[in-house]
Protein backbone atom coordinates (compact mmCIF):
# COMPACT_ATOMS: atom_id res chain seq x y z
CA UNK A 1 0.00 0.00 0.00
CA UNK A 2 1.34 3.57 -0.88
CA UNK A 3 0.36 6.28 1.01
CA UNK A 4 -0.24 10.22 -0.91
CA UNK A 5 -0.24 12.78 1.55
CA UNK A 6 -1.36 16.48 0.65
CA UNK A 7 -0.62 19.68 2.22
CA UNK A 8 -3.46 21.72 1.97
CA UNK A 9 -7.10 21.29 1.70
CA UNK A 10 -7.62 24.39 -0.65
CA UNK A 11 -8.96 24.47 -4.06
CA UNK A 12 -5.76 22.71 -5.78
CA UNK A 13 -5.40 20.34 -2.69
CA UNK A 14 -8.64 19.22 -2.51
CA UNK A 15 -8.67 18.95 -6.21
CA UNK A 16 -5.78 16.66 -5.67
CA UNK A 17 -6.64 14.66 -2.64
CA UNK A 18 -10.06 13.69 -3.75
CA UNK A 19 -9.39 12.38 -7.44
CA UNK A 20 -6.30 10.92 -6.25
CA UNK A 21 -8.70 8.67 -3.73
CA UNK A 22 -10.74 8.32 -6.57
CA UNK A 23 -8.43 6.67 -9.08
CA UNK A 24 -6.43 4.75 -6.37
CA UNK A 25 -9.26 3.05 -4.47
CA UNK A 26 -9.36 1.57 -1.25
CA UNK A 27 -5.83 -0.29 -2.10
CA UNK A 28 -3.44 2.79 -1.25
CA UNK A 29 -3.88 5.67 1.24
CA UNK A 30 -4.30 9.33 0.98
CA UNK A 31 -4.07 11.37 3.88
CA UNK A 32 -4.89 15.41 3.64
CA UNK A 33 -3.29 17.57 6.63
CA UNK A 34 -4.77 21.16 6.68
CA UNK A 35 -4.93 23.08 9.58
CA UNK A 36 -8.18 24.25 8.62
CA UNK A 37 -11.84 22.47 9.45
CA UNK A 38 -13.69 24.14 6.60
CA UNK A 39 -13.15 24.02 2.97
CA UNK A 40 -13.52 27.60 1.41
CA UNK A 41 -15.07 28.66 -1.97
CA UNK A 42 -12.83 31.68 -2.35
CA UNK A 43 -14.27 33.50 -5.12
CA UNK A 44 -17.67 33.88 -3.08
CA UNK A 45 -15.85 35.89 0.04
CA UNK A 46 -16.62 39.61 -1.50
CA UNK A 47 -20.33 38.99 -1.20
CA UNK A 48 -20.01 37.46 2.54
CA UNK A 49 -17.87 41.13 2.71
CA UNK A 50 -20.74 42.87 1.47
CA UNK A 51 -23.15 41.10 3.44
CA UNK A 52 -24.74 39.53 0.26
CA UNK A 53 -23.94 36.09 1.81
CA UNK A 54 -23.07 34.43 5.54
CA UNK A 55 -19.60 32.32 5.82
CA UNK A 56 -21.66 29.57 6.02
CA UNK A 57 -23.17 30.05 2.72
CA UNK A 58 -19.42 29.79 1.28
CA UNK A 59 -18.00 27.16 3.55
CA UNK A 60 -18.56 23.44 4.84
CA UNK A 61 -17.36 21.36 6.93
CA UNK A 62 -14.37 18.71 5.64
CA UNK A 63 -14.50 16.18 7.74
CA UNK A 64 -17.58 14.22 6.76
CA UNK A 65 -16.49 14.46 3.05
CA UNK A 66 -13.13 13.34 3.58
CA UNK A 67 -14.78 10.33 5.35
CA UNK A 68 -17.10 9.72 2.37
CA UNK A 69 -14.19 9.66 0.26
CA UNK A 70 -11.95 7.39 2.25
CA UNK A 71 -9.81 10.13 2.98
CA UNK A 72 -7.71 10.07 6.35
CA UNK A 73 -7.89 13.95 7.53
CA UNK A 74 -6.11 15.49 9.83
CA UNK A 75 -6.47 19.02 10.88
CA UNK A 76 -3.09 19.94 11.63
CA UNK A 77 -0.41 21.97 9.84
CA UNK A 78 2.85 20.84 8.23
CA UNK A 79 5.84 21.58 10.12
CA UNK A 80 8.73 20.08 7.88
CA UNK A 81 9.23 17.93 5.45
CA UNK A 82 11.95 14.71 6.20
CA UNK A 83 12.69 13.45 2.29
CA UNK A 84 15.83 11.52 3.33
CA UNK A 85 14.20 10.03 6.32
CA UNK A 86 15.79 10.30 9.89
CA UNK A 87 18.61 8.14 11.90
CA UNK A 88 17.85 4.69 11.69
CA UNK A 89 15.70 5.27 8.73
CA UNK A 90 15.38 6.10 5.37
CA UNK A 91 11.80 6.51 4.98
CA UNK A 92 10.56 9.79 4.00
CA UNK A 93 8.15 11.43 6.33
CA UNK A 94 6.83 14.72 7.69
CA UNK A 95 5.69 16.37 10.47
CA UNK A 96 2.52 17.82 11.65
CA UNK A 97 1.53 19.83 14.15
CA UNK A 98 -2.86 19.11 15.20
CA UNK A 99 -4.65 22.79 15.17
CA UNK A 100 -8.08 21.33 16.36
CA UNK A 101 -9.30 22.11 19.68
CA UNK A 102 -8.81 18.63 21.42
CA UNK A 103 -5.21 18.04 20.31
CA UNK A 104 -3.57 21.58 19.78
CA UNK A 105 -0.32 21.14 19.70
CA UNK A 106 0.08 17.46 19.74
CA UNK A 107 2.47 16.66 16.79
CA UNK A 108 3.07 13.49 14.63
CA UNK A 109 5.62 12.31 11.96
CA UNK A 110 3.76 10.80 8.86
CA UNK A 111 5.34 8.51 6.55
CA UNK A 112 4.75 9.09 2.71
CA UNK A 113 5.77 7.66 -0.26
CA UNK A 114 4.48 10.98 -2.98
CA UNK A 115 3.99 13.99 -1.57
CA UNK A 116 2.08 17.14 -2.93
CA UNK A 117 2.48 20.64 -1.20
CA UNK A 118 -0.51 22.28 -1.82
CA UNK A 119 -0.59 24.31 1.48
CA UNK A 120 -1.46 28.10 -0.69
CA UNK A 121 -0.05 31.00 0.71
CA UNK A 122 0.70 32.21 4.28
CA UNK A 123 -1.16 35.58 4.08
CA UNK A 124 1.98 38.07 4.68
CA UNK A 125 0.29 40.86 6.42
CA UNK A 126 3.28 41.73 8.48
CA UNK A 127 5.09 42.81 5.35
CA UNK A 128 3.63 46.30 5.46
CA UNK A 129 3.87 47.74 8.86
CA UNK A 130 0.39 48.31 10.08
CA UNK A 131 -1.74 46.24 8.10
CA UNK A 132 -1.09 43.84 10.43
CA UNK A 133 0.97 41.29 12.51
CA UNK A 134 2.45 38.01 10.47
CA UNK A 135 -0.63 36.13 8.98
CA UNK A 136 -2.96 38.11 11.35
CA UNK A 137 -4.88 40.84 9.98
CA UNK A 138 -4.40 44.29 11.47
CA UNK A 139 -7.05 46.66 13.07
CA UNK A 140 -7.16 49.33 10.87
CA UNK A 141 -7.99 47.79 7.40
CA UNK A 142 -10.41 44.76 6.90
CA UNK A 143 -9.85 41.68 4.54
CA UNK A 144 -11.97 39.43 2.08
CA UNK A 145 -8.98 36.49 2.30
CA UNK A 146 -10.79 34.42 4.58
CA UNK A 147 -14.79 34.14 5.37
CA UNK A 148 -14.29 35.21 8.62
CA UNK A 149 -12.26 38.15 7.35
CA UNK A 150 -14.99 39.09 4.79
CA UNK A 151 -17.54 39.10 7.61
CA UNK A 152 -15.78 41.29 9.73
CA UNK A 153 -15.30 43.34 6.71
CA UNK A 154 -19.47 43.46 6.08
CA UNK A 155 -19.66 44.52 9.59
CA UNK A 156 -17.34 47.57 9.10
CA UNK A 157 -19.17 48.23 5.88
CA UNK A 158 -22.29 48.55 7.54
CA UNK A 159 -21.10 51.10 10.06
CA UNK A 160 -20.06 53.52 6.98
CA UNK A 161 -23.35 52.74 5.20
CA UNK A 162 -25.01 53.93 9.14
CA UNK A 163 -23.02 57.07 8.88
CA UNK A 164 -23.99 57.64 5.29
CA UNK A 165 -27.20 57.25 6.15
CA UNK A 166 -26.63 60.10 9.06
CA UNK A 167 -24.94 62.25 6.45
CA UNK A 168 -21.36 61.81 6.58
CA UNK A 169 -19.51 61.64 3.91
CA UNK A 170 -16.92 58.63 3.88
CA UNK A 171 -13.59 57.67 1.97
CA UNK A 172 -12.89 54.02 0.32
CA UNK A 173 -9.78 52.43 -0.24
CA UNK A 174 -9.62 49.22 -2.18
CA UNK A 175 -7.03 47.56 -3.40
CA UNK A 176 -3.50 46.15 -2.41
CA UNK A 177 -1.35 47.03 0.07
CA UNK A 178 2.28 45.74 -0.99
CA UNK A 179 4.71 46.48 -3.76
CA UNK A 180 4.82 42.43 -4.36
CA UNK A 181 1.21 41.35 -3.64
CA UNK A 182 -1.11 39.30 -6.27
CA UNK A 183 -4.79 38.76 -6.55
CA UNK A 184 -5.92 42.26 -8.02
CA UNK A 185 -9.08 40.46 -9.31
CA UNK A 186 -10.26 39.99 -5.58
CA UNK A 187 -9.89 43.82 -4.69
CA UNK A 188 -11.01 44.38 -8.10
CA UNK A 189 -14.60 42.80 -7.41
CA UNK A 190 -14.92 44.40 -4.16
CA UNK A 191 -14.77 47.79 -4.90
CA UNK A 192 -17.28 47.24 -7.22
CA UNK A 193 -19.39 45.67 -4.67
CA UNK A 194 -18.88 48.06 -2.57
CA UNK A 195 -20.04 51.05 -4.94
CA UNK A 196 -22.98 48.51 -6.23
CA UNK A 197 -24.32 48.23 -2.49
CA UNK A 198 -23.86 52.00 -1.80
CA UNK A 199 -25.57 52.79 -4.53
CA UNK A 200 -28.31 50.26 -3.58
CA UNK A 201 -28.62 51.91 -0.20
CA UNK A 202 -28.97 55.18 -1.70
CA UNK A 203 -25.52 57.04 -0.10
CA UNK A 204 -23.38 56.60 -3.82
CA UNK A 205 -23.41 60.28 -3.51
CA UNK A 206 -22.01 60.54 0.31
CA UNK A 207 -18.68 58.14 -1.23
CA UNK A 208 -15.16 58.60 -2.36
CA UNK A 209 -14.08 55.57 -3.55
CA UNK A 210 -10.11 55.07 -4.50
CA UNK A 211 -8.64 52.32 -6.09
CA UNK A 212 -5.00 51.49 -4.77
CA UNK A 213 -2.84 49.08 -6.54
CA UNK A 214 1.08 47.94 -7.39
CA UNK A 215 -0.33 47.44 -11.03
CA UNK A 216 1.93 49.83 -13.68
CA UNK A 217 -1.68 50.34 -15.46
CA UNK A 218 -5.09 49.66 -14.62
CA UNK A 219 -6.24 46.03 -15.76
CA UNK A 220 -2.74 44.63 -15.54
CA UNK A 221 -4.39 41.78 -13.34
CA UNK A 222 -0.89 40.40 -12.26
CA UNK A 223 -0.89 38.36 -15.95
CA UNK A 224 0.34 41.78 -17.58
CA UNK A 225 -2.46 42.84 -18.84
CA UNK A 226 -4.99 41.16 -21.83
CA UNK A 227 -6.06 42.19 -25.15
CA UNK A 228 -9.81 40.75 -25.18
CA UNK A 229 -11.32 40.62 -28.59
CA UNK A 230 -14.91 42.57 -28.09
CA UNK A 231 -16.62 44.41 -30.89
CA UNK A 232 -14.46 43.48 -33.72
CA UNK A 233 -11.48 44.69 -31.30
CA UNK A 234 -8.47 43.58 -29.57
CA UNK A 235 -9.40 45.95 -26.39
CA UNK A 236 -6.42 46.16 -23.94
CA UNK A 237 -7.54 45.39 -20.48
CA UNK A 238 -6.14 48.80 -19.87
CA UNK A 239 -9.12 50.26 -21.91
CA UNK A 240 -11.75 47.80 -20.36
CA UNK A 241 -10.82 48.53 -16.85
CA UNK A 242 -10.48 52.49 -17.41
CA UNK A 243 -13.69 52.44 -19.07
CA UNK A 244 -15.63 50.83 -15.45
CA UNK A 245 -13.48 52.67 -12.99
CA UNK A 246 -14.84 55.78 -15.11
CA UNK A 247 -18.30 54.68 -15.74
CA UNK A 248 -18.82 53.51 -11.81
CA UNK A 249 -17.28 57.31 -10.56
CA UNK A 250 -13.86 55.33 -9.10
CA UNK A 251 -10.53 57.23 -8.85
CA UNK A 252 -7.41 55.58 -8.56
CA UNK A 253 -3.75 55.26 -7.72
CA UNK A 254 -1.40 52.55 -9.66
CA UNK A 255 1.90 51.73 -9.30
CA UNK A 256 1.76 52.20 -5.71
CA UNK A 257 3.76 50.28 -3.02
CA UNK A 258 1.90 50.53 0.22
CA UNK A 259 4.21 50.93 2.68
CA UNK A 260 2.83 51.93 6.32
CA UNK A 261 -0.48 51.65 7.53
CA UNK A 262 -2.09 53.90 10.17
CA UNK A 263 -5.40 54.58 11.43
CA UNK A 264 -7.68 56.17 8.66
CA UNK A 265 -4.21 56.53 6.46
CA UNK A 266 -1.99 55.05 4.45
CA UNK A 267 1.60 55.87 3.13
CA UNK A 268 2.80 54.83 -0.42
CA UNK A 269 5.55 55.03 -2.72
CA UNK A 270 4.97 54.92 -6.49
CA UNK A 271 6.49 53.91 -9.23
CA UNK A 272 8.24 57.00 -10.47
CA UNK A 273 9.60 57.78 -6.58
CA UNK A 274 7.88 60.14 -5.11
CA UNK A 275 5.84 59.71 -1.57
CA UNK A 276 1.91 60.35 -1.04
CA UNK A 277 -0.66 59.62 1.62
CA UNK A 278 -4.61 58.62 1.55
CA UNK A 279 -7.04 59.05 4.00
CA UNK A 280 -9.78 57.07 4.77
CA UNK A 281 -12.32 55.65 6.64
CA UNK A 282 -12.98 52.24 5.02
CA UNK A 283 -9.97 50.55 3.28
CA UNK A 284 -9.72 47.06 2.21
CA UNK A 285 -6.02 46.04 1.35
CA UNK A 286 -4.76 42.32 0.51
CA UNK A 287 -1.67 41.61 1.86
CA UNK A 288 1.07 40.15 -0.29
CA UNK A 289 1.81 36.21 0.15
CA UNK A 290 4.51 34.21 1.23
CA UNK A 291 5.13 30.48 1.62
CA UNK A 292 4.09 28.83 4.85
CA UNK A 293 7.52 28.44 6.03
CA UNK A 294 7.57 24.68 5.82
CA UNK A 295 10.65 23.85 6.73
CA UNK A 296 13.01 21.00 5.05
CA UNK A 297 15.54 18.93 7.42
CA UNK A 298 18.14 16.15 5.83
CA UNK A 299 18.61 12.82 7.84
CA UNK A 300 21.33 14.31 10.14
CA UNK A 301 18.78 17.13 11.31
CA UNK A 302 20.99 19.65 9.26
CA UNK A 303 18.74 22.61 7.95
CA UNK A 304 17.86 21.54 4.08
CA UNK A 305 14.64 24.10 3.44
CA UNK A 306 16.63 25.52 0.79
CA UNK A 307 17.25 22.81 -1.34
CA UNK A 308 13.57 21.90 -1.73
CA UNK A 309 12.16 25.85 -1.13
CA UNK A 310 12.93 29.00 -3.29
CA UNK A 311 13.59 32.30 -0.96
CA UNK A 312 10.31 33.46 -0.65
CA UNK A 313 8.94 29.85 0.71
CA UNK A 314 7.24 28.35 -1.91
CA UNK A 315 8.64 24.62 -3.17
CA UNK A 316 10.62 24.52 -6.44
CA UNK A 317 9.65 22.41 -8.95
CA UNK A 318 10.42 22.09 -13.22
CA UNK A 319 10.56 25.31 -13.83
CA UNK A 320 13.56 27.77 -14.97
CA UNK A 321 14.66 29.56 -12.35
CA UNK A 322 17.69 31.07 -14.43
CA UNK A 323 15.91 32.80 -16.61
CA UNK A 324 17.55 35.99 -15.76
CA UNK A 325 16.31 39.66 -17.62
CA UNK A 326 12.91 39.76 -18.66
CA UNK A 327 13.72 40.20 -22.14
CA UNK A 328 14.83 36.39 -21.78
CA UNK A 329 11.58 35.44 -20.45
CA UNK A 330 10.18 32.39 -22.18
CA UNK A 331 6.83 30.47 -22.06
CA UNK A 332 8.89 27.28 -21.54
CA UNK A 333 10.32 28.78 -18.60
CA UNK A 334 7.07 27.82 -16.74
CA UNK A 335 6.82 24.54 -15.11
CA UNK A 336 4.91 21.41 -17.03
CA UNK A 337 4.75 18.43 -14.14
CA UNK A 338 5.47 20.28 -10.83
CA UNK A 339 7.48 17.78 -9.68
CA UNK A 340 10.19 18.96 -7.18
CA UNK A 341 13.69 18.92 -9.21
CA UNK A 342 15.52 17.04 -6.17
CA UNK A 343 13.15 14.47 -5.15
CA UNK A 344 10.97 13.05 -7.38
CA UNK A 345 8.23 11.77 -5.08
CA UNK A 346 7.50 15.88 -4.26
CA UNK A 347 4.91 17.85 -6.07
CA UNK A 348 3.40 21.40 -5.33
CA UNK A 349 0.60 22.92 -7.01
CA UNK A 350 -1.49 25.89 -6.42
CA UNK A 351 -0.11 28.69 -5.11
CA UNK A 352 2.34 26.68 -3.38
CA UNK A 353 5.09 25.90 -6.11
CA UNK A 354 7.82 28.82 -7.05
CA UNK A 355 7.03 30.55 -9.81
CA UNK A 356 9.99 31.16 -12.26
CA UNK A 357 9.49 34.77 -12.34
CA UNK A 358 6.48 37.15 -12.32
CA UNK A 359 4.03 37.50 -15.64
CA UNK A 360 3.59 41.22 -15.25
CA UNK A 361 6.75 43.21 -16.49
CA UNK A 362 8.79 43.66 -13.44
CA UNK A 363 9.16 47.24 -12.46
CA UNK A 364 10.99 49.35 -9.46
CA UNK A 365 11.15 53.07 -8.63
CA UNK A 366 14.38 54.78 -8.84
CA UNK A 367 14.74 54.01 -5.01
CA UNK A 368 15.21 50.14 -5.48
CA UNK A 369 10.90 49.00 -4.43
CA UNK A 370 10.27 46.47 -6.41
CA UNK A 371 6.47 47.23 -7.73
CA UNK A 372 5.06 44.76 -9.30
CA UNK A 373 1.91 42.77 -8.94
CA UNK A 374 3.50 38.97 -8.41
CA UNK A 375 1.91 35.74 -10.46
CA UNK A 376 -1.98 34.54 -9.37
CA UNK A 377 -1.85 30.70 -9.51
CA UNK A 378 -4.92 30.94 -8.16
CA UNK A 379 -8.56 29.32 -9.67
CA UNK A 380 -9.20 27.55 -12.16
CA UNK A 381 -5.20 26.63 -12.99
CA UNK A 382 -5.26 25.76 -9.28
CA UNK A 383 -7.27 23.19 -9.80
CA UNK A 384 -5.97 21.86 -13.30
CA UNK A 385 -2.39 21.82 -11.78
CA UNK A 386 -4.19 19.23 -9.01
CA UNK A 387 -5.78 17.15 -10.78
CA UNK A 388 -2.42 17.02 -13.09
CA UNK A 389 -0.46 16.02 -10.14
CA UNK A 390 -2.62 13.86 -8.80
CA UNK A 391 -3.10 11.75 -12.16
CA UNK A 392 0.79 11.61 -12.52
CA UNK A 393 1.09 10.60 -8.93
CA UNK A 394 -1.51 8.04 -9.44
CA UNK A 395 -0.23 6.29 -12.76
CA UNK A 396 3.50 5.77 -10.46
CA UNK A 397 1.70 3.84 -7.86
CA UNK A 398 -0.83 2.47 -10.20
CA UNK A 399 1.49 1.40 -13.24
CA UNK A 400 4.92 2.29 -12.31
CA UNK A 401 7.85 4.61 -10.88
CA UNK A 402 8.42 5.38 -14.78
CA UNK A 403 4.83 6.43 -15.77
CA UNK A 404 5.35 9.41 -17.58
CA UNK A 405 4.38 12.63 -15.72
CA UNK A 406 1.48 14.39 -17.09
CA UNK A 407 1.66 18.19 -17.90
CA UNK A 408 -0.31 21.18 -17.51
CA UNK A 409 1.68 24.50 -17.86
CA UNK A 410 -0.02 27.85 -16.89
CA UNK A 411 1.84 28.56 -20.82
CA UNK A 412 -0.53 26.06 -22.42
CA UNK A 413 -3.82 26.83 -20.59
CA UNK A 414 -6.33 28.96 -20.23
CA UNK A 415 -8.05 30.46 -17.61
CA UNK A 416 -12.06 31.39 -17.45
CA UNK A 417 -12.73 34.66 -14.99
CA UNK A 418 -15.82 35.71 -13.87
CA UNK A 419 -15.00 39.06 -11.78
CA UNK A 420 -18.83 40.66 -10.60
CA UNK A 421 -18.79 44.14 -10.48
CA UNK A 422 -21.85 43.86 -8.40
CA UNK A 423 -25.07 41.05 -7.18
CA UNK A 424 -28.09 40.94 -8.05
CA UNK A 425 -30.30 38.49 -10.21
CA UNK A 426 -31.44 41.42 -12.51
CA UNK A 427 -29.54 44.57 -11.35
CA UNK A 428 -25.97 42.57 -10.88
CA UNK A 429 -22.74 42.65 -13.63
CA UNK A 430 -19.53 40.75 -13.87
CA UNK A 431 -17.15 40.50 -16.23
CA UNK A 432 -16.63 37.94 -17.75
CA UNK A 433 -13.44 36.30 -19.39
CA UNK A 434 -11.46 33.86 -20.94
CA UNK A 435 -7.71 34.26 -21.57
CA UNK A 436 -5.02 31.99 -23.31
CA UNK A 437 -2.91 30.82 -22.52
CA UNK A 438 -2.04 32.47 -18.72
CA UNK A 439 1.14 33.20 -19.55
CA UNK A 440 1.94 35.24 -22.69
CA UNK A 441 3.59 33.51 -25.56
CA UNK A 442 5.12 35.92 -27.69
CA UNK A 443 6.90 33.46 -29.48
CA UNK A 444 3.42 31.74 -30.36
CA UNK A 445 1.75 34.81 -30.78
CA UNK A 446 3.60 37.83 -31.43
CA UNK A 447 1.93 41.54 -30.18
CA UNK A 448 -0.07 40.21 -27.56
CA UNK A 449 1.00 37.04 -26.50
CA UNK A 450 -1.95 35.24 -26.49
CA UNK A 451 -4.91 34.10 -29.12
CA UNK A 452 -7.16 35.92 -29.37
CA UNK A 453 -9.74 34.17 -31.01
CA UNK A 454 -9.69 32.38 -27.29
CA UNK A 455 -8.76 35.47 -25.57
CA UNK A 456 -12.45 37.70 -24.67
CA UNK A 457 -14.27 39.97 -22.49
CA UNK A 458 -17.39 41.23 -21.67
CA UNK A 459 -19.47 42.99 -18.84
CA UNK A 460 -23.15 42.15 -18.13
CA UNK A 461 -25.82 40.57 -16.38
CA UNK A 462 -24.96 37.33 -18.10
CA UNK A 463 -21.89 37.12 -16.07
CA UNK A 464 -23.13 37.34 -12.81
CA UNK A 465 -25.40 34.79 -13.09
CA UNK A 466 -22.17 32.50 -14.32
CA UNK A 467 -20.95 33.68 -11.21
CA UNK A 468 -23.99 32.69 -9.05
CA UNK A 469 -23.89 29.59 -10.53
CA UNK A 470 -20.68 28.73 -10.71
CA UNK A 471 -20.57 29.58 -6.80
CA UNK A 472 -23.58 26.66 -6.22
CA UNK A 473 -21.66 24.53 -9.04
CA UNK A 474 -18.03 23.99 -7.33
CA UNK A 475 -19.37 23.49 -4.17
CA UNK A 476 -21.22 21.00 -5.50
CA UNK A 477 -18.23 19.42 -6.54
CA UNK A 478 -16.19 20.09 -3.53
CA UNK A 479 -18.33 18.22 -1.72
CA UNK A 480 -18.16 15.54 -4.19
CA UNK A 481 -21.61 15.36 -5.18
CA UNK A 482 -23.16 13.04 -7.98
CA UNK A 483 -21.90 13.71 -10.84
CA UNK A 484 -19.01 15.61 -9.09
CA UNK A 485 -15.98 14.51 -11.80
CA UNK A 486 -17.81 15.57 -14.43
CA UNK A 487 -17.67 19.35 -13.70
CA UNK A 488 -14.70 20.33 -15.11
CA UNK A 489 -11.94 22.68 -12.59
CA UNK B 1 -23.77 74.89 -16.99
CA UNK B 2 -24.87 72.59 -19.31
CA UNK B 3 -26.01 69.06 -17.61
CA UNK B 4 -23.19 66.27 -18.80
CA UNK B 5 -24.57 63.33 -20.93
CA UNK B 6 -24.56 59.83 -19.71
CA UNK B 7 -21.19 58.68 -21.59
CA UNK B 8 -19.55 62.00 -19.64
CA UNK B 9 -21.06 62.82 -16.28
CA UNK B 10 -17.50 61.18 -14.35
CA UNK B 11 -15.02 62.54 -16.63
CA UNK B 12 -12.73 65.03 -15.60
CA UNK B 13 -11.44 67.13 -18.16
CA UNK B 14 -7.68 66.43 -18.70
CA UNK B 15 -7.35 63.97 -15.57
CA UNK B 16 -6.55 60.53 -15.85
CA UNK B 17 -9.50 59.31 -16.96
CA UNK B 18 -9.98 61.28 -20.14
CA UNK B 19 -8.82 59.24 -22.09
CA UNK B 20 -10.71 56.28 -22.23
CA UNK B 21 -13.88 55.23 -23.44
CA UNK B 22 -17.23 55.24 -21.59
CA UNK B 23 -20.37 53.74 -22.02
CA UNK B 24 -23.31 55.67 -23.04
CA UNK B 25 -27.26 54.98 -21.83
CA UNK B 26 -28.15 52.35 -24.58
CA UNK B 27 -25.17 49.99 -23.96
CA UNK B 28 -25.74 50.37 -20.32
CA UNK B 29 -29.45 49.00 -20.55
CA UNK B 30 -28.02 46.51 -22.92
CA UNK B 31 -26.21 45.55 -19.76
CA UNK B 32 -28.78 44.23 -17.48
CA UNK B 33 -31.38 43.74 -20.66
CA UNK B 34 -32.91 40.09 -19.44
CA UNK B 35 -33.30 39.26 -23.11
CA UNK B 36 -30.03 40.31 -24.27
CA UNK B 37 -28.06 38.76 -21.58
CA UNK B 38 -29.64 35.44 -21.63
CA UNK B 39 -28.70 34.78 -25.57
CA UNK B 40 -25.07 36.50 -24.46
CA UNK B 41 -24.71 33.87 -21.29
CA UNK B 42 -25.37 31.03 -23.88
CA UNK B 43 -22.34 32.75 -26.23
CA UNK B 44 -20.29 33.50 -23.15
CA UNK B 45 -21.22 29.63 -21.68
CA UNK B 46 -19.93 28.28 -24.98
CA UNK B 47 -17.05 30.23 -25.23
CA UNK B 48 -15.65 29.46 -21.90
CA UNK B 49 -16.18 25.70 -22.61
CA UNK B 50 -14.22 25.75 -25.47
CA UNK B 51 -11.43 27.65 -23.48
CA UNK B 52 -11.82 24.73 -20.88
CA UNK B 53 -11.76 22.25 -22.94
CA UNK B 54 -8.21 23.40 -24.92
CA UNK B 55 -6.70 23.91 -20.98
CA UNK B 56 -7.69 20.07 -19.71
Amino acid sequence: MARLIVLGGGVSGHTAATFAAKWLGSAHEVVVVTPNSKWNWIPSNIWVGVGQMTPEDVTFDLAPVYKKAGITYKQAKAVSIHPNGKEGSDKEFVTIEFTDVANAGKTEELEYDYLINATGPKLNFGATPGLGEGSNLGEHTVSVCTADHAHHASHELEKCIKKMKEGQRQKFLIGTGHGMCTCQGAAFEYIFNIEHELSKAGVRDLADIKWISNESFLGDFGVGGLHMKTMGYAVSSKIFAESLFTERGVDWIIGAHVNKVESGKVSYELLDGSMGEEEFDFSMLIPPFAGVGIKAIDKDGSDITDTIFAPNGFLKVDANYAAGAYENWKASDWPKTYQNPTYENIFACGIAFAPPHTISKPMSSPNGTAINPTPPRTGMPSGIMGKTVAHSICDRILKGKDAPLHEASMAEMGAACVASAGKGIFDGTAAAMTIYPVVPDFEKYPGTGRDTDYTFGEIGLAGHWIKHILHYLFLWKAKLKMGWTMIPE
Amino acid sequence: MAKAKEEEKNIKAYSQNFTTMTPGPFAKRMRTCVIWQFIRFVVINLKMIIVVGKSH
